[in-house]
């Protein structure tokens, strides 16, 4: 009996994988009968057009490689440095206990949350204007709570032998993070942080909030640069009338995919570069 | 259970022993350790120790595993202070002076006290940045000859050194279970402490392995005042020159190491170490 239910599960989670590995072929499928045949190295470089066969994403991928690598740059060093102050240097008090659900509070915030926030805080209140600097501050919100959690996680598998061995000669806490403890925890630092920049890149409701929806006519030249972003221009794409934009937002879509596929492959190797330089 | 005096009177006019250069009592007193109580919480895990450890002699702590031997050692460096919860109260003389008054630089207590653990806990770093770090992070040298100088006296101290001379930049994680101990204490040498505190060892290691770090421990306290740890009492018995045994929390019993295992004062200490109890 125990042995037909071990092999009924077997097969029933196994058949849950192949539903899920199912709907992103068919995602991936669709996408591609869709755009395939409008992805060229035209529509990488065209900026948008009116006509659909001009219209190219070359703004809006620029804009959204702008966006996530300051987000990326922003959200890191606030990230990781939180994580160490409620890891390393924080007590186990109750206002500490306080802080730590509420961080995971905002990680199920709805993004558009986020986007009002920004569209207050940053772009009135901090007068950063509809820029690259007030997008990529909001998505750096966004995404601080996954990389503060992962941070933390990543801490916690530092054993304390080493922390107690830096310590045995003489290293203060500082250095005993700066040198042991956060190298050792940095690829799930960065196992972290790409999942956070993975979920910011594709968000479309916090940036059209502080203003990103409209038409840009050049890709960013600065932080300070006014800028649209992929899933706003496939959003865009998507709500016109013409059968031929359709097929632009799939391709859209295969562009921002590869985007998030090649971070994903970046991150994979950087960790495990980083994982054999500390072992044999 | 009486409560014995912290340098027992019998060792008075104690005779050099065999192949033993120093006469233990010219040798004078490194730690001076007085009424120590420590607390984990609410609960008292060394109940007034007083002891004085001799500079360039090897002192053992033998007891059972929870007699609080390993806490007492992790005093003495102040190790414990990193474990929340915990108290102190008593005082820890080291060369006349308390590590446990307000405005003590725990970091240069540190430097002076080394520390060797239980288990080897290499960084996961190569070989020489095992070694440098100590060197580097308390700018300790001031060029890059004087660093590889003094990683090489370190690791030649340790005996270690013709097993690694040829793959320093190899990580530390390559070598054996023995190696990374010796590695270990090389790194502790490097900052060159005065006094060496050692938890256990060898206890990790093959019979090879923890024959090679006793030899090193003989070399090493022509050097280095040593505290070792231990629950091997043989091994108590052949590296050390004077022995402490503890007895959940106190202090039984503390003796020159030949005494100590053919004629303790203490029946408790008899039994433990014929093996009858514990």
């Amino acid at each position: 009996m125990r042995k037909h239910a071990d092999v009924i599960f077997e097969f029933v989670s196994l058949g849950a994988l192949l539903v899920a590995l199912a709907a992103l072929a068919a995602l991936v499928f669709d996408l591609v009968s869709d755009g395939g045949s409008r992805l060229s190295w035209q529509f990488l470089t065209n900026i948008a057009s009116r006509n659909a066969e001009n219209a190219g994403v070359y703004h809006a991928l620029m804009g959204s490689i702008w966006v996530i690598a300051l987000t990326g740059a922003l959200a890191l060093p606030a990230g990781v440095a939180a994580a160490i102050y409620l890891e390393e240097y924080g007590s186990r008090s109750r206002t500490a206990r306080f802080i730590e659900l509420n961080i995971s509070n905002l990680a199920a915030v709805p993004s558009i949350i986020y986007g009002l926030l920004g569209l207050g805080l940053f772009v009135r209140l901090m007068a950063m204007g509809q820029s690259v600097m007030a997008g990529a501050a909001t998505l750096a919100l966004l995404a601080l709570p996954v990389v503060i959690m992962s941070t933390r996680e990543a801490l916690r598998t530092v054993p304390n032998t080493i922390r107690e061995g830096s310590y045995a000669l003489g290293a203060t806490k500082w250095q005993t993070i700066w040198n042991q403890v956060l190298p050792m925890a940095l690829p799930g630092v960065l196992t972290g942080l790409i999942l956070a920049l993975s979920r910011a890149i594709g968000e479309t409701a916090p940036l059209i909030t502080i203003g990103a929806l409209t038409y840009i006519p050049f890709a960013p030249d600065g932080i300070w640069s006014k800028f649209t972003v992929l899933p706003i221009q496939v959003f865009n794409w998507v709500s016109r009338p013409q059968p031929e934009f359709k097929a632009n937002a799939a391709a859209g879509i295969l562009v921002l995919m590869v985007l998030l596929l090649s971070m994903n492959a970046i991150a994979i190797v950087v960790r495990d570069r980083q994982q054999r330089r500390g072992r044999a | 259970m009486n409560a014995t005096p912290p340098v027992p009177a019998s060792l008075a006019g104690v005779a050099a022993r065999p192949g033993q250069h120093v006469n233990a009592l010219d040798s004078p007193v490194k730690i001076n350790v007085d009424g120590l109580n420590f607390f984990y919480g609410p609960k008292r895990a060394l109940d007034g120790i007083s002891i004085q450890i001799r500079a360039k002699l090897v002192t053992a702590f033998i007891g059972p595993s929870g007699c609080g031997k390993s806490t007492f050692l992790r005093t003495l460096n102040r190790m414990n202070d990193i474990i929340p919860m915990t108290r102190v109260e008593g005082t820890v003389l080291i060369d006349g002076e308390s590590i446990y008054d307000a405005g003590v630089d725990v970091v240069h207590l540190r430097r002076k006290v080394g520390m060797v653990f239980q288990k080897s806990n290499p960084f996961p770093k190569s070989i020489f940045e095992n070694v440098s770090y100590g060197l580097r992070i308390n700018g300790l040298v001031k060029s890059k000859a004087e660093m590889a100088d003094r990683v090489e006296e370190s690791l030649r101290q340790a005996a270690i050194w013709d097993e690694v001379k040829d793959r320093l930049h190899d990580s530390a994680l390559a070598l054996s279970g023995g190696q990374q101990q010796r590695l270990c204490i090389a790194r502790a040498l490097a900052i060159r402490p005065e006094i060496l505190l050692m938890d256990e060892p060898a206890s990790a290691l093959d019979p090879i392995a923890t024959q090679r770090i006793e030899e090193l421990i003989y070399e090493l306290k022509k050097q280095y005042t040593i505290v070792i740890v231990t629950h091997n009492m043989q091994q108590a018995a052949r590296v050390s020159d004077f022995t402490a045994f503890f007895w959940l929390g106190r202090l039984v019993e503390f003796d020159r190491t030949d005494r100590i295992f053919t004629a303790p004062a203490e029946k408790l200490t008899e039994d433990y170490v014929t093996g009858r109890c514990g």
